[in-house]
Formats: C-alpha cells, structure tokens, sequence
C-alpha cells in the first residue's frame, strides 16, 4: 500500500487465517510439536504464601516498564511490601525464571503484598506476555484470588502514534493519561476517559475485559508517551494517580521516590550504553 | 462461553430459542465485522452478554456505538452479544483476529454454544479475495450464498426468488482434472470450516459473502448489508429506486478516524 507522501508500507492481511494454515491438515508430526511448544509456553504463576485463595482488595497491576517503575519508585520499598509471587514463563521474546531477585532491567512479573494489610497485592510486570500467554495469565492469577470486594487498577503505557485523534499527534503534548473503566467502577477516574475510536490491546485490555465480564471493579490508566524506553517524564505521568484514593494511603515519601526514580534510571542508561 | 451482562440482577439468561443468529467472518477487508457494525447501530440493539473466550486478541475500547455523551462511557470487549427480541435477532460481534491455532477450539465452541442456544438458523456475513475468482465468478455480481443441507430445504425456494447466486466449488487440480469440485474460500478465514462443520452437525447455516479486496471496505460493508437485508428484511426499505439504499444504515461513531489523524498543520 502506497501512503500519501509515496512510501511503500506493508499492512498486515485483515484476510484472517494465512492459506497455509486454513488448507492443510495436521499430521501425528505436527501435533506432536504442536503440543510441545504449546508445553513449553505454558505459564506458570508461583506463590510463595500458603494460603491457597489470596483474600485481596485491591491489586494494582502495571504493565510494561515505565509503569512497574512507577510502582517502584513510588510505593514499593522492601520494609512495606513483601513478594509472594512470580510468574515464569517462556516465548519468542522473553524468559523469565522463578528467582524473585531481580534487577530492574530485568524482565520479570512479581507479585507483591502490603505487610501492615496483606489484602493490597501490587503486580509488576515487565515482561512480554504474547498473545496466547494472555489469557493463561488471567486465569492463573486471578484463579488464585477470591473476587468478592475486590478492585483494580491497571497501568500501562503505549505510543502515542496510537492515539487516533481529530488533529495530528505532532500538536498533541506527551506524555498523557487516559482511562477506560469496567462497568462495576464507581470512583472517580483520575484523568479524561479514553474516546472512541481508540482501543486498548495486550494484557492491559485482557485484564481489563476479564474484570468487565465478571463483573469486578476496574480501572485502566493508559499512558501515551513518545518514548519507548524507560523516561522519567513517562514514568511521572503517572503521578496524578497518588492522589487517587486508591493510591494516596499507599505512596512513600515523595524526597526519596525522586532519589530512587533518578537511580533507576542511571542503571538503566549504563546497560543501554554500548561505550560500557 | 456465553456470559451474560447482568447476572445475579435477577433477571434469567437471555433466551434464544427460535432466534436468527448474525455473525461475522474474520475476512479480507473485514466486511463481514463493519456490516454487522451497521445492522447493530441501525437496530439499536442492547448488548446481553459476552462471548468469552482465549481464541481472540483482546482489545478494549468505549462504546462504538455511541450517539451522545451520556452513552459513550461503556467498555466494550473483542466478542459480544446483542440481541432484539421483537426481531427474534441476536448477533455475536467479533472485534479482534484469532490467535493463531485458536481458529478451530473457537468454531466448536461457537457451534456447541448454537446448539445448546437453540438458535433456528446461524447467518454468517463473510468476504472471500476478489484477485482469487475464477472466470465463472468474475462474471455478474460479486455477491454469494451457501446453505447448509438442513437450510437448503426451508430456505433454498426464496433463493431462487430474489436470483441470488450460490457460492461456485472450484476444480481441487485446474488444468488436470475438472471434475473433483470442492468449496475454495480464500481470504473468508473461519468461513469454509464453521460451514462444513455446521453441514456435517446438521446447524442451519447460511453465508452470505461478498468478493472484494482490502483498502477502503465501507462500500462492500454497505452491499453485503443490503444483501442481507433483502432476504430477512431486518429494515424496510423505503423506496424501490431513486433513493441510496446505504442512507438508511446508521454508521456508528466509532467509524470515525479510519484512515488516520489529521495533519500536522506545519505541511501548509
């Protein structure tokens, strides 16, 4: 397809299935792989808590690593909060393993739980969660939580080249916030609502419809930005939520956050750097 | 797996018993999901449930259908259900493509859902690649049907009186043996398959699909609608003539923005 300024760009076929894969049979061979792959790309959610359905009112859940860097410059610290979980798993991107020592380049998803009130779990998840590693992650995670009184949040970022606007995204000022809720969510919302005809995909948007279909309150914070990669403007973006009433109980003491954020970023740069 | 909307509000599941179930094909050009964009927006029809499932991409977004401010605020997910009782009509709308290999565990769900449902009749609006037609197809017009045996019998007669087209079976090996027909829909994605299994599960079945090409797609979502309605008559039609038959479907606001933003204003 030939775009307005000539450029050639290559759409992806809306065509649904590829030929290949509508025509031809699967052979005992082809299962067999088939089968093992899908084995291998099996999630598995650990918990290191005994209790055997988690009692939770609220979980916020951030995805992606502007949005887990938040979390850990915000709220997490080590005296407050411990770990009680770790999701392992394994696909063309990403392999994460059950260790719950990780740096923050890393890529990993971890559960968290307030000590002084071990309903508050907070999940990072930095990592890439493919398409079919989805819907796995929602039943395993919220298959080991009781759903009665429970609420969440979710935080995301995405370009900003995806927001479909009436003006051109060169005027638009980034990073901004927008929300989508679920039906059952009552409070008030941070920031503007997503309009139409914008969407939200990947894991953001299967928890997001999860909560909707079972009827669980819940709020998706989405952050549009121009950067990809860990950005202290981005990760501030998200700051108008500490005064949310979700939040605002659980944030630390703002000095030390910006003390932490700046470190963050520091590590992030010396692995990006290739003069090491 | 059929959710619905409200449930433990009191009121008992949806009952589809004896109602017509409309439903896009994932295909080329996503006809099939834009006409029943139309047919949901024009009909007003209230959203009853979900389809939940692991076989598609999940996406979320606010309401497409939104007509004012008050209504806009209200999540929508990558499959749900619609209904209009007065019209005994549901439709499942399908938002995302399938995840790969989930094309199948989708379509047996699908049909067991059907079953258990007791829907009457499943109608399937779908789309094939034009560049694909053979000579016999490129001939008239780019619209056809299918029917499943079962339907074939109630339906087959009505067919023939609006001169509508059936689907051709193209030659298994052109050019080494013509006489091995079998049913080709390329591009029509879960198509050919819900079709031959609602054959061999004796489902009433009916496809309604429309040749095309990707790029612009509202035009064909238009035909395919009319197409359909000419047979279940979902919205009268006015006039014979004269007037644009495509000025009675509602476009819904999410319509909006297909092509792209606006420009940046630094270009004049």
């Amino acid at each position: 397809m030939a775009t307005f300024f000539g450029e050639v760009v290559v759409a992806p076929s809306r065509a649904g299935l590829d030929e290949e894969e509508e025509a031809r049979e699967e052979t005992p061979e082809d299962r067999e792989i088939r089968r093992e792959i899908e084995k291998k790309r099996e999630i598995q959610v650990l918990w290191s808590c005994a209790e055997e359905s988690l009692v939770c009112s609220r979980f916020v859940v951030a995805i992606g690593r502007n949005a887990a860097a938040f979390l850990s410059s915000f709220i997490l610290d080590s005296v407050c909060w411990e770990v009680i979980g770790v999701v392992k798993l394994w696909n063309e991107w990403c392999r994460t393993s059950s260790t719950t020592n990780v740096l923050p380049t890393d890529s990993f998803c971890l559960f968290y739980r307030l000590i002084s009130d071990p309903t508050v779990l907070l999940c990072q998840c930095s990592c890439y969660v493919a398409e079919d590693q989805q819907f796995q992650w929602l039943e395993k995670v919220f298959g080991s939580m009781q759903k009665k009184g429970l609420q969440v949040t979710i935080l995301s970022t995405c370009p900003v080249a995806d927001y479909k606007t009436q003006e051109s995204t060169l005027t638009l000022v980034s990073p901004f916030l927008k929300a989508l809720k679920t039906k059952e969510f009552q409070e008030q919302v941070c920031c503007p609502l997503l309009e139409q005809p914008n969407i939200v995909r990947d894991l953001p948007a299967a928890v997001l419809s999860y909560c909707q279909v079972w009827g669980i309150p819940a709020v998706l914070y989405q952050c549009y930005t121009d950067v990809i990669k860990l950005d202290t403007v981005t990760i501030e973006a998200f700051k108008p939520l500490l005064s949310s009433k979700l939040l605002k109980s659980l944030a630390k003491d703002a000095s030390e956050s910006t003390k932490i954020l700046k470190k963050f970023l520091t590590t992030s740069e010396t692995h990006n750097n290739i003069y090491i | 797996m059929f959710i619905p909307c409200d449930r433990g509000g009191g009121s008992a599941a949806p009952d589809f018993k004896g109602f017509t179930l409309l439903m896009p094909a994932v295909s080329v050009g996503n006809v099939g999901q834009l006409a029943i964009d139309l047919v949901i927006s024009t009909l007003n029809m209230t959203k009853v449930g979900y389809f939940y499932t692991d076989c598609l991409v999940p996406m979320v977004g606010n309401n497409p259908y939104a007509t004012a401010e008050e209504n806009s605020v209200e999540l929508s997910i990558n499959a749900e259900v619609y209904s209009l009782p007065s019209k005994k009509l549901v439709v499942l709308q399908i938002r995302s493509p399938f995840i790969k290999n989930k094309y199948r565990p989708f379509c047996e769900t699908l049909l067991s859902w059907v079953k258990s449902s007791k829907c009457a009749m499943v109608v399937l609006l779908s789309s094939s690649h034009a560049y694909q037609r053979d000579d016999e197809q490129l001939l008239g017009t780019p619209l056809r049907y299918l029917l499943t045996p079962d339907l074939e019998k109630a339906v087959g007669g009505r067919m023939k009186e609006l001169n509508w087209k059936e689907m051709e079976k193209v030659a298994a090996y052109p050019g080494i043996n013509d006489t091995d027909k079998v049913l080709h829909i390329p591009g029509g994605g879960i198509t050919k398959l819900l079709f031959t299994e609602s054959c061999s599960e004796g489902i009433q079945m009916a496809v309604l699909l429309k040749f095309c090409s990707e790029g612009d797609n509202i035009p064909d979502a238009f035909v395919l609608v009319n197409y359909l309605n000419e047979w279940l008559q979902l919205i009268k039609s006015e006039s014979n003539d004269s007037t644009d038959p495509s000025s009675q479907w509602k476009i819904p606001s999410s319509w909006r923005l297909l092509f792209g933003n606006g420009l940046p204003p630094a270009l004049f």
